[in-house]
């Protein structure tokens, strides 16, 4: 058995002879997710995933856009394992270098989002009066606006690269957040060791970073994780419109786009890339329940 | 009761009009304007013409006067001439609702029969083999996009086994009521999927929370059956939440409309969305996108009223 003697308590009791084991809250929470079977499992199959799409350039068995015209639309095969596209190109190498523009998205355009949101949130949360009254307006004007169709409108003309379509969708996706944080931070402020840190004459930033955020952390990381399924999900569903992304650069989304008119005849085009969204955000929101179940104190 | 939805409907007002300010301001941020298509076509090569092209619709005057303009218009239920068909938007949109609300409500109603038993049944017998497969199918349905679910439906049912046909609403030549449901069938379930999932997911939540209150104890210790314990006393009072979220919802069904019809060659207020879009047909854009965000607010308020009205522990000042 490990012992964990940091403080006099412990080296007390352990001169009675009892052993005890301090962990940190860090630790409890990490063990709670380990019991979390699903959660576990979509952990390593999404870092398995990660790792073999950011190393494509080392692994890939083709280049990404390497166009083979002798072999065009050749359906899955030794050579090809998961076919070719109209190009001749590789689709396996496709996914692969496409799941680094598709991960890369989801993981970025929900944390803009988060960061958004939590800004929103806990200014409105905190300070309460006017700007809570001003921020939660502006959060209810942006929440009745249809999100896809807005977006939908904003990325047919603004320029589709990568970095566009991240913003685009960070920009829409943070109410929800900025919701929570203020509803989190209106409970936490009434706690004693926030006024404490008033008394103390703490400024306000620092008492929201270091006193209140970290007490509402735990909705705020699930709902980011569910965030990056959810970026996911929409930069596929613009790049099947012909919005996302611009080809020659592959992402999981842009692969789809003129899959419909093929399908009958090059189904693995359509199924492939799809089954690639749906195992990443399948595994994104199982690590989110797991991560909900690990960081709720009360369970 | 009245005097809060009167309250809440003059609340609207500065809300819609807020929004509407905002959506004006991002469909003419697009650069080239609505000309830019007509440039794609190499039609228009003289810049006199144009500019006669953009004077005629209107679109050369400063973005407030254009907006105040269309506001004016508006609020005599004017929604402005559209750019592509010279058709009024209006009429544009009424023509095209029938079918997209064909769609959606039988999605809602559909997604609706399903979800609540799934719900109740997946709580009750919580951790049972139903339980864990209805609650593995809904993560699988919220990770899966919408349009990839409607291609993978038409690889199916369409192009492997035939059954159903890929796109539209009715056989040419053919059309009756068989014609019509096999067409309404696959947009109807795909568009329903998200819903069936969430809906699901929510009443399984809700019925939990209510099986460990007192009252559902009481109920089995007065001798009353399981079954109507459940049926009555915890399913009634556990769809109050339920009910309200899917009220939310009906509007969120638009969004979902507008992927749905492209896929299936729809001709609804979705579809004809996305060709607005592509053409830069200005008001016809705005006309959509008001209709939507009035959605959005309008069962806003139905769904706090009706919440109101189903839970008596809730008054509204």
């Amino acid at each position: 058995m490990s012992e964990i003697m940091t403080d006099g308590q412990g080296m007390a009791l352990a001169a009675e002879g009892i052993t005890v084991k301090l962990r940190s809250n860090a630790k409890i929470t990490w063990e709670k997710f380990l019991q979390h079977k699903l959660a576990v499992v979509a952990s390593l199959f999404l870092l398995t995933l990660a790792a073999l799409c950011f190393l494509a350039p080392l692994i890939a068995p083709f280049e990404f856009d390497a166009i083979d015209l002798a072999n065009i639309r050749k359906p899955p095969s030794a050579k090809h394992l998961l076919g070719t596209d109209a190009l001749g190109r590789d689709l396996l190498t496709r996914l692969l270098y496409g799941g680094r523009i598709s991960i890369t998205i989801g993981l970025t355009a929900a944390m803009l989002g988060t960061a958004i949101g939590t800004l929103i949130g806990s200014m409105a949360g905190y300070f309460g009066g006017r700007i809570d009254n001003l921020l939660m307006r502006l959060t209810d004007l942006a929440y009745s606006i249809p999100t896809l169709p807005l977006i939908i409108v904003i990325s047919s003309y603004s320029n589709t690269q990568a970095v566009g379509i991240v913003m685009i969708i960070g920009f829409f996706s943070w109410m929800q957040t900025s919701r929570v944080v203020r509803g989190a931070i209106l409970s936490v402020k009434e706690n004693e060791y926030v006024t404490a840190a008033r008394a103390l004459g703490s400024k306000d930033r620092l008492i929201i970073v270091r006193h209140v955020l970290p007490n509402i952390s735990n909705s705020i990381i699930v709902g980011a994780t569910l965030g990056v399924g959810n970026a996911i999900i929409t930069e596929s569903s613009l790049s099947f419109l012909g919005l996302g992304v611009s080809p020659p650069t592959p992402t999981w989304g842009n692969m789809l786009m003129d899959s419909q008119a093929t399908m009958s005849s090059q189904p693995w085009l359509t199924i492939f890339p799809g089954m690639a969204i749906l195992l990443t955000v399948l595994c994104v929101n199982f690590i989110g329940d797991g991560l909900q179940d690990a960081l709720d104190p009360t369970l | 009761m009245l005097r809060y939805v009167i309250r809440r409907t003059i609340q609207m007002v500065p809300l819609l009009l807020a929004i509407s300010v905002v959506i004006f301001t991002i469909i003419q941020a697009a650069p080239g304007g609505p000309e830019g298509t007509l440039l794609d076509r190499g039609m228009f090569v003289d810049p006199a013409a144009i500019d006669a092209y953009r004077a005629r619709l209107g679109v050369d005057q400063p973005i407030f006067v254009q907006y105040f303009k269309w506001l004016g218009a508006m609020l005599t239920g004017d929604m402005g001439i559209s750019f592509q068909t010279q058709r009024p938007v209006l009429i544009m949109i009424l023509e095209r609702m029938p079918d997209t609300l064909r769609l959606m409500g039988l999605s809602f109603v559909v997604a609706a029969i399903i979800a609540i038993p799934l719900g109740v049944f997946s709580a009750v017998k919580q951790y049972s083999t139903f339980d864990f497969i209805a609650t593995g199918a809904s993560f699988v349905a919220i990770a899966m996009p919408v349009f990839w679910f409607g291609l993978m439906m038409q690889y199916l049912f369409s192009v492997k086994l035939q059954w159903l046909p890929v796109a539209g609403t009715v056989t040419v030549g053919v059309g009756g009521f068989v014609d019509q449901l096999k067409h309404i069938i696959m947009p109807a379930t795909v568009l329903s999927m998200h819903s069936i999932a969430g809906w699901s997911r929510y009443m399984r939540s809700s019925m939990l929370g209510v099986l460990n209150q007192d009252y559902i104890r009481t109920a089995h210790s007065k001798g009353l059956s399981r079954r109507t314990v459940i049926s009555v006393h915890a399913v009634k009072n556990a769809s109050i939440p339920v009910v309200s979220v899917m009220t939310l919802d009906i509007a969120r069904l638009f969004s979902g409309a507008v992927i749905t019809e492209t896929i299936f060659g729809w001709p609804g207020i979705g579809r004809m969305f996305i060709q607005a879009m592509h053409a830069r047909d200005y008001p016809l854009l705005m006309g959509i996108m008001m209709m939507g965000s009035t959605m959005v607010v309008v069962f806003n308020l139905i769904a706090d009223v009706i919440y109101g009205w189903l839970d008596p522990r809730i008054t509204y000042e």
